[in-house]
């Protein structure tokens, strides 16, 4: 669906000149070979040799080394052993992210759309004349429309320089991915429960479990780095690992029970086992009557729901039910029954974090060793600047009709960007920093619809991802290796905060996204909220008020602070406090049941696939972020695109064999873009298959990821919305196999 | 003094941390590796096994490559580590053939590359690129011969297993299983 005012350009006939870049230097002598670090004498060597930085390559932002060789060019990049996300060692992406510096499809100068001969092209622009454009046709639409009209889509790190310039400039018209589309029921489902969200990262003390619940999450596939590091010692330490998924995953492999549950019937399963916890007396009672609210009504909740009811809908044998609910109870409450990141599934899923949430509160594992700890984060002074200005509408606005939407909903920001979906109101122009919509929202019908109406888009990127063909204008990022950024400051057993300094200067024409901010600002007319030259004199005032400095940072990297909280966990006995209405833990939710939800998760039936139809599955690949690495040079070594996991019975039926290339219709007559091969495995259910997200890249400019593999993103049409808090369910698509894609293509 | 590995595949995630790690640590260029992942399914759903090795070359005691090598590029070092010295070798491949673990490569330099246990380090480091990246901390690298050392007592705790013990070749790496 391609628009036809706003041609998707593949940036083609661009001349991409600029410096080629130097593939890493083949040498038989090697460089400065260290690894691991601090304690080694050589470490002095290494100083001037070495910058601070935290990882962007995914969300977890674990603090490293960047090491230069003699030439001053990146070489690699390390783990610091101080770090509580990485403890020394990142992860596959994490040390491959210079592949993301050495790419040489990055952009490389500003772009800006313009028709020539009939026909859309990008041209090259000076950052002068690209920010002047941004800043006239952005303040334009802020007189006529209001400044709320202009709404920022935004993920990871530089995300936080734009929001800066949209509040300056009166617009808190904000939507992240991260939220609807990923963790956000979850969120809302231990808020209902504990009273505060699990954020990032999970408070779990996996480390010290003895017992770890995995429902639909991929520890080991996700490489959630401190979570992988800490489940393997809780293998070594002997916990038992309980994985609840329709795929034989990586984690499940791992596991001492492997319950191969039939999808989308998780909550059945979750509520028999609360069933058999209450009904055969394997709770504390004390933690139950002093720390819980609505146990009695739990109780009758769950009166019928018994193993053998959960066996006939999720195919998962009553006694393996029973015996997995006795290892919880014997572990507890060192158990922890994960929460889980990406669970938009199936659009009640708050309700089913509600259920996992709801346990954790039977088992008494929230503020105690080997469940949740006690999370501290640290908060940083803001830099001065005035006041914000009031926006008369923002997010929260377009999010009215979902009670307990925490973040903005990209997909009602969408929404309002389409005149003929839009309520009151209306978005006119969009700015896109860190995240490629085109593979990140599901329903992309109406990201297309809404791309084609919008006055004025702006992508801000460092690799010509799909989202940068349909921008009117596009600037190049520079990676996370050439900047500076926000002090990292994120909750964890003991408060930490890292540092990030550029190892080397920004390649071809790309600038910092705190420098893009402070341009548009500046052009904008709101110039005294960027009251700065360099962003490091915001970093060195704001470790100044707290006692440190830039200079100790960039000696150190990172700093670990004393908590200020108390206790890491509840004591024995303690009662507790939370910030919920009762106070207590919420068996059953007072907020829920205020405002008309049910104050007790329940168990739906979902749609099934047709005949013919599989359940597609999706998740990640550790070597890969969503579709930000699908281009790393390091990365597509490891795996250059996704396959189509086929259980052999479904391949036979079919006659397909490993290898074999399809494409992919789903329920709405909608195919993928790109053919995907087939992998017969054990490894998944019949009735579903499985692919890695993030693949099937449409932009030629990405010259290893075009084209490999198919997006599994194409697939999501039928998206089933959380009424509580906004999520859109991407689990509700079926998709069968055509070797002819209706345009003469064959695979 | 005898290095070896012993690899956990209890732990081991599959997720080739250890090929990155060790492409950045020795400019291994794009497109080749001298270490991988491999994937192993046993079984019918839903009584199905996996398990993920990271293998490399294995410093074979008996080793065929440096028997057959015309130059004596190919020789072991302190330690046991078989190396490849690139200006003696010719490229002729011979050692490749002769790897039952195909753990060789042709690097476009022309001559033949592998693993060295991060060889270069040694003076100052007990560890290579790999082992000490692993995120879920599953390769033990260390002295064979010292029956103190991390690797030894690990070994001398678990089970383990070599591969194609039937080569003969007396492998210096383990796997945990």
């Amino acid at each position: 669906m391609i628009s036809t005012r706003r041609q998707f350009i593949k940036i083609s006939g661009l001349g991409f000149g600029g410096a080629a870049i130097a593939a890493s230097s083949v040498k038989l002598a090697h460089g400065a070979g260290l690894f691991g670090s601090d304690d080694d004498e050589q470490f002095n060597d290494l100083k001037n040799k070495r910058f601070p930085t935290y990882c962007e390559v995914c969300f977890w932002k674990c603090a490293g080394w960047t090491h230069t060789n003699d030439k001053g060019e990146i070489q690699k990049i390390l783990g610091n052993d101080k770090d509580p996300h990485c403890y020394g060692r990142l992860c596959p992406r994490g040390t491959g992210g210079l592949g993301m510096y050495q790419d040489e499809d990055r952009l490389k100068t500003p772009l800006i759309r313009e028709e020539k001969n009939g026909k859309q092209v990008f041209r090259e622009a000076s950052w002068e004349e690209a920010l002047d454009l941004i800043a006239e046709k952005f303040n334009k639409i802020k007189a006529e429309d209001g400044a709320e009209s202009i709404a920022l889509l935004k993920h990871g790190t530089p995300g936080k320089h734009f929001e800066h310039l949209f509040e300056a400039f009166g617009s808190e018209t904000v939507g992240e991915p991260a939220y609807a589309q990923c963790r956000g029921p979850r969120e809302a489902g231990f808020a209902a429960t504990f009273g505060s969200w699990i954020g990032s990262p999970e408070p779990t003390d996996i480390r010290d479990t003895k017992c770890l619940v995995l429902i639909g999450s991929h520890i080991g596939e996700n490489m959630h780095n401190s979570q992988v590091q800490e489940m393997a010692q809780a293998i070594d330490n002997g916990a038992c690992i309980i994985t609840v998924d329709p795929r034989l995953s990586t984690a499940a492999s791992k596991s001492k029970f492997w319950l191969p549950i039939k999808p989308a019937t998780d909550i059945a399963l979750l509520l028999s086992w609360m069933n058999v916890l209450i009904y055969e007396d394997l709770l504390d009672l004390n933690h139950i009557k002093d720390n819980t609210y609505g146990f009695e009504q739990l109780k009758e909740h769950v009166r019928n729901f018994t193993p053998e009811w959960a066996y006939n809908i999720t195919n998962i044998k009553p006694d393996q039910i029973r015996k997995t609910a006795y290892e919880m109870a014997n572990a507890a409450p060192a158990v922890i029954i994960h929460p889980g990141r990406h669970v938009a599934w199936y659009g009640d899923d708050t309700q089913r974090e509600r259920a996992m949430a709801i346990l954790n509160g039977l088992l008494g594992s929230w503020g105690k060793r080997g469940g949740f700890y006690l999370k501290e984060g640290f908060k940083l002074p803001s830099y001065p600047h005035p006041a914000y200005p009031h926006p008369k509408w923002t997010w929260r606005d377009l999010a009215k009709d979902y009670p307990l939407a925490g973040m903005g909903l990209t997909q009602e920001v969408i929404r309002a960007s389409i005149p003929e979906e839009a309520g009151e109101h209306k978005v006119k122009a969009w700015l896109v920093v860190g995240t490629n919509v085109k593979k990140s929202i599901p329903h992309q019908d109406l990201v297309n619809r809404a791309i084609e109406a919008l006055d004025f888009l702006v992508v801000v990127d460092t690799m010509p991802m799909d989202i940068v063909g349909f921008a009117d204008v596009v600037l190049p990022e520079c990676t996370y290796l050439e900047r500076y950024d926000g002090i990292r400051s994120a909750t964890n057993r003991e408060p930490s905060i890292a540092l990030r300094m550029p190892a080397v200067p920004p390649k071809y024409e790309s600038k910092p996204g705190w420098w893009i901010a402070k341009q548009i600002g500046e052009r904008m007319g709101v110039g005294e909220y960027f009251d700065y030259e360099d962003f490091s004199e915001v970093l060195d005032w704001q470790l100044q008020q707290i006692g440190s400095s830039l200079e100790e940072m960039q000696d150190i990297g990172v700093k670990n602070l004393k908590r200020k909280s108390g206790s890491l966990y509840f004591a024995e006995g303690e009662k507790v406090n939370l910030p919920t209405n009762s106070g207590k833990i919420e068996l059953y939710s007072t907020e829920l049941a205020a405002k008309g939800f049910d104050p007790m998760p329940k168990y739906t039936p979902h749609a099934e696939p047709e005949e013919g139809f599989y359940r597609l599955i999706y998740g990640r690949a550790p070597m890969h972020t969503f579709s930000r690495t699908a281009n790393n040079p390091h990365l597509t070594d490891l795996k250059d695109k996704n396959t189509l996991w086929m259980n052999p019975k479904v391949a036979k039926l079919w006659g397909f064999e490993t290898d074999e290339e399809v494409y992919l219709k789903n329920q709405d007559g909608v195919i993928t873009s790109f053919p995907i091969a087939i992998r017969v495995t054990e490894r998944i259910r019949w009735d579903a298959v499985y692919m890695i997200h993030g693949f099937g890249h449409t932009n030629k400019k990405l010259s290893r990821a075009y084209g490999k593999g198919a997006c599994d993103t194409e697939m999501i049409t039928n998206v089933k919305v959380d009424p509580i808090m906004g999520g859109t369910g991407m689990r509700e698509n079926f998709v069968t196999f055509i070797k002819d894609n209706g345009k003469g293509t064959k695979a | 003094m005898r290095y070896g590995m012993a690899i956990d595949t209890l732990k081991c995630v599959g997720c080739g941390d250890c090929v990155v790690a060790c492409q950045t640590e020795n400019n291994v260029p794009f497109g080749y590796c001298r270490d991988w992942i491999t994937e192993t399914i046993d079984g019918t759903y839903p009584q199905v096994e996996l398990e993920f090795r990271s293998e490399r070359c294995n410093h074979c005691e008996n080793s065929p490559c440096v028997r057959c090598c015309p130059t004596g590029a190919s020789h072991i070092v302190e330690g046991g580590i078989v190396v490849v010295t690139a200006d003696k070798c010719i490229g002729c491949s011979a050692c490749i053939e002769s790897c039952p673990y195909d753990a060789r490569y042709t690097h476009p330099l022309g001559h033949v590359d592998k693993c060295t246990f991060c060889h270069h380090v040694r003076d100052y480091k007990q560890t290579t690129a790999c082992s000490a990246v692993c995120p879920t901390s599953c390769i033990y690298f260390g002295d064979l011969d010292n029956p103190k050392s991390e690797v030894s007592m690990i070994l001398k705790n678990r089970k383990f297993k070599d591969l194609a013990p039937e080569a003969g070749t007396k492998p210096q790496i383990f796997y945990l299983i």
